[in-house]
């Protein structure tokens, strides 16, 4: 029994003493980018195996409260920090990473194809279209009989920057959602069901029938959940795609902080509701081993890991933002010094 | 305990069964290993004290900006809840948590006390010694497989069998109106109704158990039948402990957090209907937590936390008052 | 009011038979829970679901190694504080508990056992996780070890009281010093009870969910560092449980199935001491 005992705890040392080796760095936040974060971090630990990125999605709202509060070397969130949440984190970079789309996904037995105008679409979320033969919903799409289903409404539970991005578009396309719930990663719903992360509005959808609701696309794609067919502001009716995402960045100028919204952009073929996400790290890391590798995985992401995007139905970088985060990266430091100076 | 050395002369002279034979003197020094026992066993009491101490401390100090920030009076009514506001209006959290535990109590209550009272007056003793073990099991299943099997289980025969029979029968009640979609009060309030059935049964159980038999014996003497010597007798004397075996369960139900997430819908609103989606307190702080930027928010849910941990206190205490009550003597409280 | 003896006896069989079918109604969930557990989870249990890491999105296999052992690892870090805390309380209470302080502090442990576990969660948050900077293994202890206080307070006073008084005499009237009495003879002879009342504890913080939303986080690797986030089957089984995917949702019911083995276990293994050790 005790020699059980010994071996045990001397099994145990030693995998302690061997995973004291291996870099383990913590990170926090969207759900939006998690299936193409997850792989990304699973191919780089395949790459280095000592570097092991364990990230949560606990969406971006933790990701930005986490980071701030210092409990995670990384966060990640779709919704740009407020001004007033930059001044309760100094010091913190924005770095997008890549591009998405959110888009509506609905769960109506025989209707795979769906057109929702912007209005029609804020009408839903209001709580003021509650049936699926609504004439607004009927109108643009004449060539379908829709049922009498009533519609429920998903949303998020959580903090989330796909909130954000959703809200910011209904902002802009009705006044009546500016005037009264808003933008942000957590607004006041007038109606619905909340689900929590991207995968908790997903599940909703799937297991509720009439129910509608907002998701990023690699979430509706993994989940065989058609897309809706959204107009956007140029009145052309568009579905997100790798390059209707692409599309909606290329009229932007980026500046220089990154905080920047690109829904509703003009453009004959840009989807409406694209946005960058982005990872969230301190310019100046302090721990040097943390520090020196995440800057370099970041790196890696924005150069290797571009190639993952299209295959999980992301939108890879404009090269002209690949390049400018090139330069953001070499003046970021660790302890102090900047480690990516000669990269290339 | 006292050591022989503190005991009065006279009780050790008794214990040693010798009358009039002096004791011992007792030892001089001071015993160092016992003293330091005797602390160590204090410190540990204490650090219970210090642990409620640090709870009850930490929720206030994080708390207590946010109410007074709205006022408690608002904070308690006002059904807004608006963090990027700083509006926070607590009452859609409360509503859900008290019409989740009613309905569990509704369904609950009648099916734990037949069961107490199938176990302890009417079934052969082996058949509960048999049963107390699937009670137990259902005590001790986690909160979050009770959620699973909710999603996946109760929830679609809810949304396609139960609510719509619900709505075709009794649909004129507002209760039972609104498009079913198994998600909702209803379903965390059955879900519930089965977590805290244990509780309630095992407390019934044993208070059950403590009313004398010749209570029981007199009543069917006089030619009572079982039922009616249960209700006479039995009941009447057990009723402030069963009461404080519901207190309890209710106080169980209040405090629950993942299986009530995964199923009440998540959705700050006060509806009527049992089908409408809603929210309750432990599924607020647990769905906000770790997103609330800013001392309000973080204060705001903090408070919540502590107007529950009050509110399940008062319960616990109240409820082992009246099972210790009903133990010691025939129901004085009029429950 | 005078009814029949017939209608007496009638309403004596409705009722008899209304509380048997309390029984049934009241097995039913319970048949389903683990009928549903024990099928749907059956499948997937294989020895790399019991050793391997979770798979990346998308992917098929993976396990829930970590999961288990992060589960065990953070118990036992609640463990080694919430044991001697509660235990130790339990004998204090026993045997110097009858005062002012001694009612307080049962008073207390009482009413530490309604704590809902989200709350003792977010108390951990504040003192362990922001100081430290970190999620991690020790603050999921930390938050589970206060759950676990109060019932072995509870449970540790009543045991003790149960040993004869007479052993206690016997000892100390052949010169046992007070504390050598406590350890050696008392607890000793409580020591079966407090052993399965340590396993029924331990059980219950092992199906805890909430209080670990915020302490420990979740990790998708191996962690044996008890200051970063680990993984847990309980957190595990949440995720897997939300998710849209339908391999997740397999996975969450034999992670389910995995933890309820855990758990029965060290509650039967509590149970059967008892019996054992009867006194």
């Amino acid at each position: 029994m005790k020699k059980t005992i010994l071996i045990a705890g001397l099994a145990l040392a030693i995998s302690g003493a061997a995973s004291a080796d291996k870099l383990l760095i913590n990170g926090a936040g969207a759900t939006f980018p998690f299936p193409l974060y997850s792989k990304w971090f699973s191919e780089y630990n395949k790459s280095f195996p000592d570097v092991r990125i364990n990230y949560q999605s606990i969406g971006s709202g933790g990701g930005i409260k986490q980071i701030t509060e210092r409990t995670v070397d990384f966060g990640a969130s779709d919704a740009p920090l407020t001004d007033e949440q930059m001044a309760k984190a100094e010091g913190i970079q924005h770095i997008p990473t890549v591009m998405g789309a959110v888009v509506v996904v609905w769960n109506l037995p025989g209707v795979d194809e769906l057109r929702i105008a912007p209005e029609t679409l804020a009408g839903i979320y209001l709580g003021k279209i509650t049936k699926w033969n609504d004439p607004a919903l009927q109108k643009d799409n004449a060539s379908l009989k829709l049922p009498a289903t009533a519609i429920t409404v998903a949303h998020r539970s959580d903090g989330s920057g796909t909130t954000n991005i959703f809200t910011d578009f209904l902002s802009k396309v009705s006044p009546e959602w500016k005037a009264g719930p808003g933008k942000g990663t957590s607004v006041n719903w007038p109606a619905g069901l909340g689900g929590k992360g991207n995968e908790g509005v997903t599940g909703v959808v799937k297991q509720t029938e009439g129910a509608i609701g907002y998701v990023e696309l690699a979430y509706a794609d993994q989940n065989k959940l058609p897309t809706a067919t959204l107009r956007n502001h140029d009145g052309q009716w568009v579905k997100a795609s790798m390059e209707s995402v692409s599309a909606a960045a290329a009229g932007t100028a980026m500046p220089d902080d990154y905080r920047v919204s690109i829904t509703d952009q003009p453009g004959p073929k840009t989807y409406p509701i694209a946005a960058f996400t982005y990872l969230l790290v301190y310019r100046d890391q302090q721990d040097v081993a943390k520090g020196d590798a995440l800057l370099k995985f970041i790196w890696w992401a924005e150069h290797d890991g571009q190639k993952d995007a299209a295959a999980l139905d992301y939108a890879p970088l404009p090269g002209s933002v690949v390049h400018k985060v090139e330069q953001t990266l070499k003046r970021m430091t660790v302890n102090g010094k900047p480690v990516l100076a000669s990269s290339k | 305990m006292e050591s022989p050395s503190s005991l009065p002369a006279s009780d050790l002279t008794l214990a040693a069964g010798e009358p009039g034979r002096a004791p011992e003197a007792a030892p001089a020094r001071v015993n160092l290993p016992d003293r330091a026992w005797a602390v160590l066993l204090t410190a540990l009491g204490l650090g219970v004290l210090l642990v409620a101490a640090v709870i009850v401390g930490e929720l206030w100090r994080i708390g207590a900006p946010a109410i007074s920030h709205t006022g408690l009076k608002d904070f308690v009514t006002r059904s807004t809840w608006d963090p990027t506001r700083d509006i926070f209006g607590a009452a859609p959290y409360i509503y859900g948590t008290l019409v989740t535990s009613a309905v569990a109590l509704v369904i609950a209550l009648p099916i734990s006390i037949g069961l107490a009272l199938f176990l302890t007056e009417m079934a052969p003793p082996s058949v509960r010694s048999v049963v107390t073990f699937p009670i137990a099991l259902l005590a001790g299943i986690p909160s979050v497989v009770y959620g699973l099997w909710g999603l996946f289980v109760l929830v679609p025969v809810l949304r396609n069998r139960a609510e719509p029979f619900l709505q075709r029968t009794l649909g004129f009640l507002p209760l039972f109106q609104g498009a079913p979609i198994g998600l909702g009060y209803l379903a965390a309030g059955v879900i519930l109704a089965i977590m805290i059935l244990p509780t309630i049964t095992s407390i019934s159980i044993e208070v059950l158990q403590t009313v004398p038999g010749s209570l029981r014996e007199a009543a069917l003497a006089l030619g009572a039948t079982r039922w009616e010597a249960i209700r006479l007798a039995v009941v009447p004397y057990a009723r402030a402990g069963i009461v404080g075996a519901t207190m309890l369960g209710l106080g169980r139900a209040l405090g629950e957090t993942m299986a009530v997430t995964m199923l009440i819908g998540n959705s700050p609103t006060i509806r009527a209907s049992l089908f409408a989606p809603g929210y309750s307190l432990p599924a607020v702080i647990a769905n906000e937590f770790a997103e609330a930027t800013g001392a309000l928010h973080t204060g705001a849910l903090a408070a919540l936390g502590l107007l529950l941990f009050a509110v399940t206190v008062l319960l616990n205490v109240v409820a082992r008052l009246l099972v210790r009550l009903s133990r010691r003597g025939p129901a004085r409280v009029r429950a | 009011m005078m009814r029949s003896v017939r209608g007496r006896r009638a309403v004596n069989r409705a009722m008899t038979a209304l509380c048997g079918l309390a029984l049934l109604i009241a097995l039913v969930p319970l048949a389903s829970l683990l009928w549903l557990v024990v099928s749907r989870g059956l499948a997937g249990l294989s020895f790399d679901f019991f050793t391997a890491l979770p798979a990346p999105v998308g992917e098929q296999g993976g396990g829930v190694g970590n999961a288990i052992a992060g589960t065990l690892y953070i118990v036992g870090i609640a463990c080694l504080i919430g044991v001697p805390l509660g235990v130790g309380a339990g004998v204090y209470l026993a045997e110097r508990g009858e005062s002012r302080l001694g009612d307080a502090i049962r008073f207390t442990a009482e009413v530490l056992s309604g704590v809902p576990s989200i709350v003792v969660g977010i108390v951990a948050y504040g003192l362990v996780v922001l100081p430290m900077r970190s999620f991690s293994a020790i603050a999921g202890g930390v938050a589970l070890s206060v759950l676990m206080v109060p019932t072995l307070a509870r449970s540790t006073e009543e045991l003790v009281r149960l040993v004869p008084q007479s052993l206690r005499e016997a000892s100390l009237a052949l010169g046992v010093s007070q504390w050598r009495t406590s350890l050696k003879v008392v607890l000793r002879t409580a020591l079966g009870g407090i052993v399965t009342a340590i396993l029924l504890a331990v059980a219950r913080a092992a199906g805890e969910t909430a209080p670990l939303l915020f302490t420990s986080l979740n990790n998708q690797y191996w962690n044996w560092r008890a200051g970063e986030p680990t993984a847990s089957l309980t957190v595990q089984i949440f995720n897997y449980a939300v998710a849209p995917y339908k391999d997740w949702h397999d996975k969450a019911w034999s992670a389910a199935l995995v933890l309820l083995l855990l758990i029965g276990t060290l509650s039967l293994a509590g149970r059967l001491l008892s019996r054992n050790r009867f006194r």
